[in-house]
């Protein structure tokens, strides 16, 4: 998937990046129990609880409260433990102090795919989504490309900053959390950085919330303790497992099965250049999910070969019990047929004679 | 004629001692490529297949002639591999997947400034049928023709490339431009030079969900002479894989396979529902 390949953090991961990076945020702790939650809000007082999810729009999901009283921020924060926003657990709550919030902007660096080049962007909109600004009002979204080779320089953070047209402080401190957000996307590898909102209140410039995404393919070099990526993995509802080598090929095979009335059950995509093993622990992993009722193999060769992906799905062949579909085109496509056939599995070569195959057998069972 | 690469095209292969990059250098002589160097640092006065071995780009060019280079570099040095590439050579083809997207970004202003070509990363390379490979792709699904392809998947553009072979036409060139969300080169660059190929009659492009390179190829396409088919992957991916609302704004709720199916057809392309009703599409326009 396109859009795969990144990493998000938790809203309170974010905020400690942002404070190493000297971008204030409010006063709080994350907890992971409602008695610490209460405790937290009798030193803070009025608080915000957010739950730590990735899923998007926590507030319309009621997945942040506030509390005027340790006893509430307990009963509130037992609440939150007991939501599921997007059917996504929460294991961390974040309480904050609360704050007196006189206007509230919007700030974030994203990559401009088209333009190849860093778009770094403040609205005087901030706390709505900001597409729907964009969509409403896109002349009150202000936004620079930044050649990655430059960066982004302070005289940059002040023209955009400057075009809020606000009181002297706020301007400087504006300017300030945006050439510190650039730092962040640059030197965290990230492909977005967003605080939306970014609080203009009369104890200075807070950042409210903290969204930062980070690039999959830059943990080599970056510490967030999970190193690499794993293969593209998609759940659906239907009966067919799919296994496919490409991201593109992978969602065509899935199109296709769909467009001739087959219901796909998961894919994964094993990338480029897959070897015997990684072709093992695909055929495992996807057979492994309970709707599975035939494996659809779909390999093109070109950096991948067939003969290596063959031994793969004989490995895995032996500790799964389901029919399997093969499909082999390319790079030693006949190598890996014969070694198939020795092991008794027939082998396709028309993608869309083998996507019938694969419907008629899930229907069979 | 074919666009980017033709039988006198004479690369180096950087990265050519590394599994792939000897197991490709191999598949790309046996195509007929002119493979004429190859570079791994620290590795020079060996050969791969026959191909001599140095330990820079510079200095592979002061023994041969050549203007391109594929990389095979591993992602960790791919942007020093890409930025010596570019620094010497006018075509440079990345087939490297996973290079982190700011090293991308730099090489693609990099190749701004030297007034290279840059193709991928995350490429399946270019192959003109008949002439010449500069990739990974297998040759046996290609034959010489007259239909140009431009995609940013691999895998995909075979499958259709082998439905387009097997229906009896043939291909002019295929580009696959790279899956990675910055590229050195997108849909309309390679458009436009098939536009002006006197040897490609029409045009397919294999787009799929996320970003608008697509809108922005179906802009140009409106504008283009020679007739071009399209196919979209992704119509039936889940929804909620989006990364983040700044990245909405520049795309402004384009991404989805269906706003690009709409882009391309009011542009004029057709657009197939499986990967294999291109041909017949073809058919259709170049009768």
């Amino acid at each position: 998937m396109s859009e795969a390949g990144v990493m998000r953090l938790y809203e309170y991961q974010g905020k400690q990046i942002f404070m190493r990076y000297g971008i204030r945020v409010p006063e709080g702790e994350v907890v992971t129990s409602p008695e610490k939650a209460g405790e937290i809000a009798s030193r803070l007082g009025d608080v915000v609880l957010k739950a730590q999810v990735l899923t998007g729009g926590r507030g319309k999901a009621g997945a942040v409260k506030f509390a005027s009283s340790p006893e509430e921020a307990q009963r509130m924060a037992e609440e939150l433990f007991c939501m599921q926003p997007g059917g996504e657990r929460v294991e961390k709550v974040l309480v904050e102090q609360r704050l007196n919030i006189r206007r509230e902007l919007y700030a974030g660096i994203t990559i401009d795919r088209g333009e190849g080049k860093p778009v770094v962007m403040l609205s005087p909109e901030g706390g709505v989504e900001i597409e729907s600004v964009a969509e409403r009002s896109p002349e009150k979204i202000f936004s620079r490309h930044v050649d990655p080779f430059v960066g982004f320089y302070p005289y940059m953070a002040r023209e955009l900053a400057a075009e809020l047209h606000p009181e002297p402080e706020v301007f400087g401190e504006v300017a300030g959390v945006l050439l510190r957000l650039y730092r962040i996307f640059e030197e965290k590898d990230a492909q977005l950085v967003e605080i939306n909102p970014l609080a203009v209140t009369d104890e200075g410039v807070i950042a409210a919330d903290a969204k930062v995404v980070i690039d999959e393919d830059a943990l080599f070099r970056q510490d967030f303790g999970v190193k690499g990526r794993g293969l593209p993995y998609v759940e659906l509802e239907g009966s067919i497992g799919c296994v496919v080598n490409g991201a593109g090929l992978a969602m065509a095979t899935m199109d296709t099965l769909k467009h001739l009335g087959g219901e796909p059950a998961n894919f994964l995509d094993i990338g480029g250049g897959a070897g015997e093993e990684v072709m093992r622990e695909a055929l495992l992993k996807v057979a492994s999910h309970p709707g599975v009722r035939v494996v659809f193999i779909n390999i093109l060769g070109g950096i991948t070969r067939c003969d290596e992906i063959a031994r793969g799905i004989i490995g895995a062949s032996r500790s799964i019990d389901l029919p399997l579909v093969v499909r082999f085109r390319g790079t030693n496509e006949e190598e890996g047929a014969a070694l198939l056939r020795e092991a008794g599995i027939e082998v396709e070569k028309d993608m869309i004679k083998a996507a019938r195959l694969a419907i008629e057998m899930s229907r069979r069972r | 004629m074919s666009i980017l690469i033709d039988e006198n095209t004479r690369a180096i292969v950087q990265g050519i001692t590394g599994s792939q990059g000897s197991f490709h250098t191999r598949l790309m002589l046996d195509y007929g490529t002119r493979i004429v160097a190859g570079v791994t640092p620290g590795k020079a006065g060996r050969e791969v297949h026959g191909v001599p071995v140095y330990n820079s780009v510079r200095e592979a060019l002061r023994e041969h002639d050549a203007t391109a280079s594929v990389i095979f570099v591993p992602a960790p040095f791919a942007m020093d591999a890409a930025f010596e590439a570019i620094e010497h050579l006018e075509l440079v083809v990345i087939i490297t997947e996973g290079i982190p997207v700011h090293d991308s970004m730099k090489i693609r202003e990099y190749a701004e400034h030297h007034g290279c070509r840059v193709i991928g990363p995350n490429t399946a390379g270019i192959i003109s049928p008949g002439k010449s490979k500069l990739g990974i792709m297998p040759a046996q699904v290609f034959a010489p023709g007259r239909v140009g392809v431009v995609s940013r998947s691999g895998t995909l553009a075979y499958e259709i490339a082998l439905a387009i072979t097997e229906s009896g036409m043939g291909e002019s060139t295929l580009v696959g431009i790279g899956g990675d969300p910055v590229v050195g080169t997108g849909f309309v660059e390679v458009l436009q030079m098939f536009e002006e190929d006197g040897h490609t009659d029409a045009v397919v492009l294999i787009g799929e969900i996320g970003g608008d390179a697509e809108e922005r190829a179906a802009e140009y396409i409106a504008q283009m002479s020679k007739p071009v088919v399209g196919y979209v992957a992704g119509i039936t991916a889940p929804p909620g894989k989006r990364m983040g609302h700044a990245g909405a704004i520049i795309t402004r709720g384009k991404g989805t396979a269906e706003s690009k199916i709409r882009a391309l057809e009011r542009s004029g392309a057709g657009v197939a529902r499986l990967p294999q009703e291109i041909p017949e599409l073809l058919h259709q326009v170049l009768k």
